[in-house]
């Protein structure tokens, strides 16, 4: 239709200016999208957590320990199907620049809790038998290019020394959400060498937190209040909450990061609101004229106003289409350079929705303003302004 | 002419016009008030700022009267709404402007195509109808040209095509020749002097060139917004 060649050709007139424009578009959707993976990135951890899985710890923060002895307590609570345990390590790689999760679990029933957690057989038997043995991601060991077998040292930021472990295992994540970054070992390697050190390690014989399994999601909160209420008033009392929570709570320490990204990422929408808006409005005065040419030979307000929309339409869907083809190798360079802190840097269909959305307001925003003045201008007015 | 074609296509009564500036309220047009045949070839002069485009713009509905009617072919277009004057402007006036005002980012052939877009013909019906009014005005080998590519006098032509595609009931042409060469301008003067002869167009033509008001027929003055038929210095 000859009204859509002139809306096409329109778009593309001043190709400077309109270039210039794309370019503003695709980089402000580009950041948006980045901003936007960021955010999703820290709630993965979230995303990824299991409705059937509780975490007790100490009740007064994670950096408390609880007894081991717990264990058995917990197990008994009604509901509960299998409970697991595990210790926050806090070892890095050589230096600290080499950072990433280590935990001391109890391998067996930990791997039984984790089924996202893919290892081969032989590897988890490996594993189960060696006492010094270890399984990492597939991300992690692919870092650092360890092999099965290799033996890796970690220096110990809470638990200092250095502590020599042998790769049994590489797992690799169910889910694309999974994490594929940490390291687990077993947790009597570190209470015994933590015996062996030092006979009165308030660590020894204690745990960081428990994992418990429930028989059905909806009696978490149920379990969540028999495991807290067993150790009420004791040393070393409990909170429980959902594995969801936990995260979250995590989540909620960085709250104001998050708060300042997604206020970051509006702002950016706003500003390519305001650099279309300028185009649309350069662009609709310059063709006043011919408009009210239009208008002339009896096009109505909605031809015109369809011109308008249409050209900033075009504009900003194309620009947002290549600022989503950007994206994605950008954010492969930024999972390259932080993946140990972002290990699931992933560019997630809803921010792609979100880039659709944001495009489409900036460019219903921007013609909002040019075309009211296009449809309102008297015809008279607009042709002489031609010549 | 026939006694058929002198009945008034276009009757203008009592109207006047003023425009705000400012402040201040600045008369353009008093109690004008004439008719134009069916078939007749008016000229519209006078000098700056005496009312004529003013006027022109009235006739063909692109702009409203403060004060009286002006019927043409019959309907009273000061009583219709925007979206109907919208709809009688693309079916009954053909509009000529000085500087062509045709659309850069059409062909010759799509920008004569472009009103017959408000009427329910085919794709192919309103191609052959373009082809046609190009091949009028001797443009038949710029069918495909932009309007960057053609001459100013070639474009004036598009602009004729374009007018007259839908068969309107009147033409109106501001300053047709303003921006012509003199070549050119005879060629677009003969033009319109032929759809007015071989056609029966009705043409109302606003201009400041004495030669061009020679093709009309008829002339009318304005001079400070009044209408003045038997100027002293009438060219004709």
């Amino acid at each position: 239709m000859l009204i859509l060649k002139i809306l096409f050709k329109n778009a593309f007139r001043n190709k400077l200016r309109t270039g210039l424009t794309l370019l503003g578009i695709t980089i402000a959707i580009l950041a948006f999208g980045l901003l936007r993976t960021v955010i999703s990135a820290w709630y993965s951890g979230v995303e990824a957590s299991s409705a059937t899985r509780l975490i007790t710890r100490n009740s007064v923060s994670i950096i408390f320990p609880l007894p081991l002895s717990y264990r058995d307590r917990i197990r008994q609570v009604n509901g509960v199907k299998r409970v697991s345990y595990g210790t926050w390590f806090g070892g890095v790689y050589i230096d600290e620049k080499n950072f990433f999760p280590n935990f001391a679990v109890d391998p067996e029933t930990f791997l039984d809790l984790y089924p996202e957690f893919i290892l081969a057989p032989e590897q988890r038997e490996a594993f189960l038998k060696d006492r010094k043995g270890f399984v990492a991601g597939r991300k992690l060991i692919e870092r650092y290019g360890w092999k099965v077998g290799d033996i890796v040292a970690l220096k110990g930021l809470i638990f200092f020394g250095d502590w020599d472990f042998v790769l049994r295992g590489v797992y690799r994540g169910r889910e694309k959400s999974t994490d594929e970054t940490q390291f687990f070992f077993h947790w009597t390697y570190l209470n015994e060498t933590l015996k062996k050190r030092m006979a009165y390690h308030p660590w020894v014989d204690q745990v960081g937190y428990y994992i418990v399994d429930v028989t059905r999601p909806d009696v978490g909160a149920q379990v969540a209040a028999g495991i807290d209420g067993l150790f009420k008033n004791s040393l070393a009392e409990t909170l429980t909450e959902t594995e969801k929570a936990f995260q979250q709570g995590f989540v909620a320490m960085s709250g104001a990061i998050i708060t300042v990204i997604q206020i970051v990422s509006l702002v950016v929408i706003f500003i390519i609101l305001a650099v279309v808006a300028n185009t649309m409005a350069m662009t609709t005065r310059e063709r006043i004229g011919e408009y009210a040419v239009l208008k002339t030979l009896g096009f109505g307000r909605r031809y015109i106003g369809g011109l308008i929309f249409g050209e900033s339409l075009v504009i900003t869907m194309l620009g947002c289409a290549l600022g989503i083809v950007a994206t994605f190798p950008a954010a492969q360079v930024f999972r390259n350079a932080l993946g140990m802190y972002f290990p699931n840097f992933n560019v997630e269909p809803k921010t792609l929705y979100l880039d659709g959305v944001a495009a489409c307001i900036v460019a219903i925003g921007a013609a909002i303003i040019p075309t009211t003045r296009a449809v309102q201008i008297r015809i008279a007015d607009g042709l002489r302004r031609i010549g | 002419m026939t006694e058929e074609e002198k009945t008034p296509i276009v009757e203008i009564k009592d109207v006047s016009k003023s425009y705000r500036r400012g402040s201040y309220t600045v008369p353009v047009l008093r109690d004008i008030t004439f008719d134009i045949e069916g078939g007749e070839f008016l000229a519209l002069m006078g000098p700056s700022g005496s009312g004529k485009t003013t006027l022109l713009n009235l006739i063909a509905g692109i702009d409203r009267v403060d004060n009286g009617t002006i019927r043409v072919g019959g309907i009273d277009i000061t009583t219709l709404s925007e979206m109907e004057l919208a709809q009688w402007r693309a079916t009954h006036v053909g509009f000529i402007f000085q500087f062509y005002n045709l659309i850069p980012v059409l062909t010759a052939v799509e920008n004569v195509e472009l009103p017959l877009h408000l009427t329910g013909l085919s794709k192919r019906e309103r191609r052959e109808h373009a082809l046609m009014a190009l091949g009028l005005v001797n443009l038949d080998h710029r069918v495909g040209h932009y309007p960057s590519q053609l001459s100013g006098g070639e474009q004036q032509r598009v602009a004729i095509a374009r007018a007259i595609i839908t068969d309107p009931t009147i033409l109106v042409a501001d300053e047709p020749t303003g921006d012509l060469d003199r070549v050119s301008a005879e060629e677009v003067l003969g033009l319109m002097e032929r759809l007015n002869d071989e056609m029966g167009k009705t043409i109302i033509m606003v201009t400041h060139d004495p030669r061009a008001a020679n093709r009309a027929h008829q002339l009318k003055h304005l001079e400070k917004g009044f209408l003045n038929n038997a100027h002293p210095q009438n060219p004709v």
